[in-house]
């Protein structure tokens, strides 16, 4: 009997995926020199069910590849190798590797063959932990580093051999290489070879399009950081593989100079980059960093794993329901008015079962937000090791849960808000001790609810925003007059503007307008805000306030002229009737009621909606509900209050648009529809 | 006309005939292409939409989706006449980007289903500024009246009605 392998694909890719990611998170637990047997049984426990699912589906590139670092791993728990920044730094890099093979294999992609024979190389040799040697040499692929693979001791390093290969918009984005080769020709003694292959013919010729690559040679004590630096502003507009040229290279050569090794060392590298290779992966690594967030979400948006916990309280609440149905279609059968009572008790035994089972069918939804802070500690490592910086990062509130859209919607802005704080807001060491604050830089990444809606925050006691330079940085770019005047809030408001640091990137403060917009065009689309609190010196917060799920809502509804509209529960902070002599006028227009010592500004609905038949125009003669929307109160003028009930929330843009004041609709109880109301648009609008 | 020419290569391409549905606003004959109408239903009150122009009448529940609903007459400023229960809307399929959205449009009353020769299309003209024919695709005569065929899709781009970036609804 023959059994279809393909309908157990999915499961072993899930799973697997799963296996990695607790690799990860575990390899970045361990603690330098000291074994943690748990961790790596953990962490041996995942390697080893990936190779084996990997045999048993055939994909022996795979299985070859984790029994190597299942070796490692091995002998890491037995206590016969010690756990090293080397060690683990390759076992990372082969994490990586893996995860893109089981991608390949996935999408039915080729398996880049020299990034993984690089990382097998790369573990082989750590594991004999005896550099290359002659013997080896034939097979030996040198182990080309990447940025994210820091090498493992610079202090034999002898030289480097790079290739650099500009993409073609390397010059439009107004880097030069011959600047850059001056920086590398300081650090040693430089040789340049060029390849002119790429350059079309003359009337093919671009003038401002970059078709040529270099094999660069840097002889001399450099280490990978300041390699890194010289290359930093280009990265993602070139493909880059460095190698180090090891001393070691040199004593089982001693008849060769040094230059004629990194002469091999080219020649070898030239007939790899003669397969194309090379460069392929390397641009499969940049592309990756970027694609990882999107095609992670679309793979996993088929299916879900839910807590068996889940399952069962779900089944208990159906059993329950069947009963109660059977009991009422009992009742139903004879009925006679003496079994009303019976009936009643039916129905309200009816109504709370149904509204458990929506809440544990909504229940099965939710997932940890871990789901999206797991990458984090990864990216403060890879960020920090690049940059140079210590940076302590904490999660709090991981298992509180959300919604599974909003987990996969929210992971692309909030990596975006991370790589900002660790990137921007977190200074170097040097610069933090000068300010009188502890050399380690803390990034804190919390998670909590707060009424019906889940608080994110990314705090950083970095540097913080300049209100002064924000200002002058709008006001250059015409976003705001000369004079205008901004309040704090306005001020960091600026950097949600479009457009506002697409300059200048060089400059220390413009990097965290980068994208914004779209962050926060993300997180409004998942019917969310965000806000910034920060203070020059002493770092930044940002929060994101989201709705737990994004399919139903407790919701009052509200009357105004004929219309029935829809406030979110959560929203409201109370509800009054109010007296003339509390109502005062801002300029003759603006309306404020004094609340307990505060003014707020009144806005009156069926103005700004343009509601015909009106039933409360005198503001005594309606009701003023008081509402909270981005940290700040109003008050809201409708005719009336009715009912609170749950509603479920209908996309208006599916068949329509966004309407401002409005973030979506949903129907009534009498088939007809009514629309939810948005605070912060409602705000935009009255103060138009 | 590359639109025109569009739909008659991809859905019509064995036959030269096409089919349109028919219907009248005040004196004027339009017609769609029948294969994007999804049903046909009389006026009911609509949900209506704050600060938006007068010819985008609201939303209604079409079995749990919300759909717009447009007033053809309003749209091309002809005279308004008073909805009453005979009055129709055609529920109308589009597509934009690969995702198909629904809309209705309130007409005066649908008249026929009409076979339409192909080579009988003409392009419709230009009226300069006077009249806007950028929902038109084109006209043809039936039984010596003349029938505007409107372009579903453009219809749909009414007013920026898709132009939101709506990734996530």
């Amino acid at each position: 009997m023959s059994i279809d392998m393909v309908q157990f694909h999915q499961v072993f890719f899930e799973e697997s995926f799963e296996g990695l990611d607790t690799m990860e998170s575990g390899l970045l637990n361990l603690d330098m020199g000291d074994v943690d047997v748990d961790e790596i049984n953990t962490i041996f426990r995942a390697a080893h069910s990936i190779k084996g699912g990997s045999g048993t589906f055939g994909f022996s590139a795979v299985s070859d590849f984790t029994h190597v670092m299942e070796t490692m791993l091995d002998e890491m728990r037995d206590g016969r190798r010690k756990v090293t920044k080397p060690a683990i730094d390759v076992l990372l890099g082969s994490v990586d590797c893996l995860r893109e093979m089981l991608r390949a294999i996935q999408n039915e992609d080729e398996i880049n063959l020299v990034s993984v024979a690089e990382h097998k190389a790369a573990l082989e040799n750590a594991l004999n932990n005896t550099d290359v040697n002659s013997s080896q040499s034939d097979q030996f692929i040198p182990p080309l580093i990447n940025v994210a693979t820091p090498v493992a001791a610079d202090s034999q390093v002898e030289g480097w051999v790079i290739s650099f290969s500009p993409h073609v918009n390397l010059l439009r984005t107004g880097n030069d290489p011959v600047r850059m080769f001056r920086e590398l020709a300081e650090l040693g003694d430089f040789t340049v070879n060029v390849d002119l292959q790429g350059v079309p013919d003359l009337y093919d010729l671009d003038a401002e399009d970059c078709h040529l690559s270099w094999k660069l040679i840097v002889n001399g004590a450099i280490s990978a950081h300041a390699i890194d630096e010289v290359f930093d502003w280009v990265e993602d507009e070139c493909d880059l593989a460095k190698q180090a040229i090891y001393s070691q290279m040199a004593t089982h050569l001693p008849d060769v100079n040094i230059s004629d090794v990194s002469l091999n060392v080219i020649a070898s590298v030239a007939e790899l980059s003669n397969k194309t290779e090379i460069i392929q992966h390397a641009e499969v690594i940049h592309k990756e960093d970027k694609d990882e967030s999107k095609s992670s979400v679309a793979k996993v948006s088929n299916s879900i794993r839910v807590d068996t916990g889940k399952i069962d309280t779900l089944i208990n609440m159906v059993g329950e329901l069947v009963i109660t149905q059977s009991m009422l279609s009992l009742v139903g059968e004879h009925f006679e008015v003496t079994k009303l009572d019976q009936l009643k008790n039916g129905l309200s035994q009816l109504e709370r079962h149904t509204r458990e089972l929506q809440e544990s069918v909504m229940n099965i939804r939710m997932l940890p937000i871990s789901f999206v802070f797991s990458r984090f500690p990864r990216m403060a490592r890879d960020i920090s090791s690049k940059l140079g910086k210590k940076i302590d990062l904490k999660l709090i509130g991981e298992n509180t849960e959300v919604d599974k859209t909003v987990v996969e919607l929210l992971s692309d802005p909030l990596v975006h808000l991370v790589r900002n704080s660790l990137d921007h807001g977190i200074e170097m060491p040097e610069v933090r001790l000068a300010a009188g604050k502890s050399e380690t830089g803390t990034v804190i990444l919390e998670a909590y609810h707060r009424g019906g809606n889940i608080v994110i925050e990314v705090r950083d006691d970095g540097k913080g925003l300049d209100k002064g330079m924000l200002r002058a940085k709008a006001i250059e770019k015409g976003l705001i007059a000369t004079d205008a005047v901004l309040t704090d809030k306005q001020t960091y408001e600026l950097i949600f503007m479009p457009g506002f640091s697409t300059a200048e990137k060089l400059t220390d403060i413009s990097g965290r307008g980068v994208g914004m917009d779209v962050v926060r065009r993300n997180i409004q689309a998942l019917g969310g805000n965000i806000e910034i609190i920060s203070e020059l010196g002493k770092g930044s917060t940002i929060a994101i306030h989201l709705p737990l799920t994004l399919a139903i809502l407790d919701g009052q509804s509200i009357a105004v002229g004929d219309e029935i509209y829809i406030l979110p529960l959560g929203s409201i902070v109370e509800s009054l009737n109010i007296k003339e002599d509390r109502i005062n006028r801002v300029g003759g227009k603006g309306e404020t009621f004094l609340l307990r010592g505060i003014y707020l500004p009144i806005i009156r609905l069926h103005e700004i909606f343009n509601v015909p038949n009106v039933k409360a125009t005198k503001l005594t003669e309606g009701l003023l509900v008081v509402v909270e929307g981005q940290g700040e109160r109003y008050g809201l003028f409708v005719d009336d209050l009715l009912g609170q009930q749950q509603v479920v929330i209908k996309s208006l843009e599916a068949n329509y648009r966004r309407v401002e004041g409005v973030s979506a609709a949903t129907i009534l109880g009498d088939g007809s529809v009514a629309l939810i109301l948005d605070i912060p648009g409602l705000v935009r609008l009255s103060n138009q | 006309m590359t639109e025109l020419n569009n739909l008659i290569g991809s859905e019509f391409s064995d036959t030269n005939s096409l089919q349109f549905l028919s219907f009248t606003l005040g004196n004027e004959e339009y017609g769609v292409d029948i294969l994007r109408v999804q049903e046909i239903r009389s006026w009911e009150p609509v949900s209506r939409i704050p600060n938006v122009p007068a010819y985008e009448k609201g939303v209604v529940n079409l079995r749990g989706s919300i759909v717009p609903i447009i007033d053809l007459r309003e749209r091309f400023n002809l005279d308004n006449i008073v909805y009453t229960p005979l009055t129709v809307v055609v529920v109308l399929q589009a597509h934009f980007e690969a995702k198909t959205r629904i809309m209705g449009i309130v007409v005066d009353t649908v008249s026929d289903v009409i076979n339409v020769d192909k080579k009988n299309i003409q392009i419709s003209p230009t009226f300069g500024t006077k009249v806007s024919t950028e929902f038109i695709n084109g006209l043809v005569s039936v039984n010596e009246r003349m029938l505007i065929l409107l372009d579903v899709d453009k219809l749909l781009k009414l007013e920026g009605v898709t132009d939101e970036h709506d990734n996530y609804s």
